[in-house]
């Protein structure tokens, strides 16, 4: 079992035709990921790579009846990307372009209210469910099928946590990374949710950051309604304060969304806070008594 | 993004909020001149982008136009310090020469992103002058709130809500409505992710203005502000940090002395989190970008060692994407450009790789001349580093 993708996905990538999109829709496809095509306005009828281009998504998806969207377009025209796509039915869409105004996502989220689709990210490196799908732009090799669930705000640190799992000979339900974003499509709560109602993930792994107070949220349901072992992490600890670090979202502001605050919610919640980013994987075997 | 007081100033009296007259000189001898114009009293306001100047002594009122040329004089190219710039200060460079206005009640106003609510956040409250931080831990009532429907802005209700709310009718009122409206207009419409006023004052006849003013912007709209990007002052930046962006390195300089390159923010977070439970301090946070291509990470080793307080490099990369035998051959490449520079690389640099072809990229590393402390995981590579600066503080 898995969470929002897996067999029954049919991918088209969004900015196809861009270098990154390009790359990552080949690299989707290698991974065994059902790439139907892309959108690229402008460049509708032509083929890159053995893909086929439309000019919209609503034409793509009445062509493949694809189901998910990956989206490279660049920051100035993102945001009407997402809403095309949401326009279009597109149950799944996973945004990766780092960059987007923030007053365009605060538009996008008016916009997809009452609206059936869900989004991922933006500035997110997607989510992937082990020997099934990728939707994004990690590194495939290092995930493995199994039975933890992984969720993040950050790119390379998931794939620390994953790798470390790997190793402990901990293999993935699905790994989702939610975005660096101040204002972002899923949060940590829909995807606990989701693997709150998968009978195969046994653990999760949730990786947070300073900034904001989705961490504190997550804790706060978590301790009402999760009932398998949760391990955690909050990077930046050592931030200084009123400094944005790399991520949009990631700041310190009016003395909320430190590190330790976030720690302290998820330890009172029962999640098993480790203080080393080195110690994530292992303390998921230690929790599975493995 | 930050700009100056008396720019926000300028942008809000665009947006139609009434500011009190003001100029912005660099030379103390035009002071006078201008406080005359002003019937003789002014204020003197450095501006520096750092908050707290009026405790730190750069806001003076003057009550002559000898004093305001006095003043002024004190003022510019002072190095103020206050308790957002460091203990070195930042110099002052420009004074804004205000009318002094008779303040009979100081309000605050002020509109930022509400991440939880996904929408603007408009506040205001009664504590003006003080910091709305304080006010919102002491008294969390005193302050009201509306949310702004980015869609809409804000409504003409909201507005009237705001100015009864404060406690104001009539011709008063009036004025805070049309204020509230135009702070709103100002903040959705240049991108701004912060806009304060602090203190909103209320004169002796009633009138209202923005005594003092705040903007902050959102990096990734500066593309469509070109009016808010031609206000930016690298004076106010950390030239480091200027350097970084221009090569697309996220770079935060900090007090330590482990220098640290990563790929990613999180991880790069991370890193400097470990070094300090392994008992150092990074000198920074650096992200060279998902890539971590050679120039890239050629840039970022220059960034890092024109810290003189960095006295060893941890370099953590995980290939995602991008193989870590190309990483590796970029580190090398990087560290051989530098000493043909004639600026070798003198501090011991650990390297943690993990990822795609990682096996290669070590061997990579091994094989250059350069002696790097290769290392298997995050926990030993921050261990190492520690114990290099260690030696290498011990030696020196």
């Amino acid at each position: 079992m898995s969470i929002l993708v897996g067999e029954s996905t049919r991918l088209i990538v969004q900015g196809i035709t861009g270098r990154e999109g390009l790359f990552h829709a080949m690299g989707c496809r290698d991974y065994g990921t059902d790439v139907v095509g892309g959108v690229t306005p402008g460049k509708g009828g032509s083929t890159v790579e053995g893909f086929p281009v439309w000019n919209s998504v609503e034409r793509a998806r009445r062509e493949t009846g694809c189901n998910a969207t990956l989206i490279f377009v660049p920051p100035p025209f993102a945001a009407d990307a997402i809403m095309e796509a949401a326009d279009a039915g597109v149950e799944l869409i996973v945004c990766i372009t780092e960059g987007i105004p923030v007053q365009d996502m605060v538009r996008v989220k008016a916009f997809l209210r009452g609206r059936n689709s869900r989004l991922l990210g933006p500035n997110c490196p997607g989510l992937i469910t082990p020997d099934q799908a990728k939707v994004g732009i990690m590194p495939g090799h290092i995930h493995e099928a199994g039975n933890v669930g992984v969720i993040s705000r950050s790119g390379t640190l998931t794939y620390e946590a994953v790798w470390q799992l790997t190793n402990e000979g901990l293999g993935q339900t699905t790994c989702v990374g939610i975005g660096g974003d101040p204002v972002n499509g899923t949060s940590f709560i829909d995807v606990l949710e989701l693997f709150a109602g998968d009978e195969a993930t046994e653990a999760v792994v949730l990786i947070g950051e300073i900034g904001g107070t989705a961490e504190e949220e997550a804790a706060a349901w978590i301790g009402e309604h999760l009932d398998v072992p949760v391990v955690g992490f909050i990077a930046g600890a050592t931030a200084p304060p009123g400094r944005r670090m790399g991520h949009a979202g990631a700041i310190v502001a009016g003395g909320k969304g430190t590190a330790a605050e976030k720690k302290a919610a998820l330890r009172d919640a029962g999640v098993l806070v480790v203080d080393s980013p080195a110690e994530m994987g292992a303390r998921v075997s230690e929790a599975l008594g493995r | 993004m930050k700009i100056h007081e008396f720019q926000a100033k300028g942008i809000l009296r665009r947006f139609g909020a009434a500011v009190p007259q003001g100029k912005v000189i660099d030379d103390a001898a035009q002071a006078a001149r201008i406080c005359e114009d002003f019937g003789g009293r002014c204020v003197v306001k450095a501006q520096i982008h750092a908050g707290g100047r009026g405790k730190g002594g750069g806001v003076k009122v003057a009550s002559n136009p000898d004093e305001a040329a006095r003043l002024a004089d004190e003022i510019l190219g002072m190095q103020l310090v206050t308790h957002q710039t460091g203990p070195d200060g930042q110099e002052v460079r420009q004074v804004l020469i205000e009318e002094a206005l008779e303040i009979d009640q100081e309000l605050y106003l002020g509109v930022t992103l509400d991440r939880a609510a996904e929408r603007p956040l408009l506040m205001a409250s009664r504590s003006g002058g003080m910091d709305i931080e304080e006010v919102a831990q002491s008294d969390p009532d005193a302050i009201l709130r509306e949310l702004i429907d980015p869609l809409l802005g804000v409504l003409p209700f909201q507005c009237r809500r705001i100015a009864s709310g404060l406690g104001f009718e009539g011709g008063t009122a009036r004025q805070i409505q049309s204020i509230v409206a135009s702070v709103v207009a100002a903040y959705l419409e240049t991108d701004a992710s912060l806009v304060e006023i602090n203190p909103l004052m209320v004169d002796s006849k009633g009138d209202v203005y923005a005594l003092d003013a705040k903007m902050n912007f959102d990096d990734n709209a500066l593309f469509r502000q070109r009016d808010v990007v031609e206000l930016r002052d690298v004076h106010e930046e950390n030239p480091l940090e200027v350097e970084a962006s221009e090569h697309g390195i996220s770079y935060i300089k900090l007090d330590g002395s482990i220098g640290c390159m990563v790929n990613g923010a999180g991880l790069a977070m991370a890193t400097m989190d470990i070094i300090k439970l392994y008992g150092a301090e990074p000198a920074n946070f650096l992200d060279v970008g998902g890539s971590a291509s050679q120039e890239a990470v050629a840039s970022a080793f220059r960034i890092i060692l024109s810290d003189p307080a960095v006295e060893a490099v941890l370099i953590n990369i995980f290939g995602g994407i991008a193989r870590t035998d190309r990483i590796a051959r970029g580190v090398v490449a990087a560290i051989d450009e530098l000493a043909a520079d004639g600026t070798p690389v003198g501090v011991p640099v650990v390297v943690r790789l993990e990822g795609t072809n990682v096996e290669e990229g070590r061997e990579v590393l091994e094989r250059a001349d350069f002696d790097f402390l290769v290392a298997d995981g995050m926990a030993s590579a921050a261990e190492s580093a520690v114990e290099a600066l260690r030696t290498r503080v011990a030696e020196s």
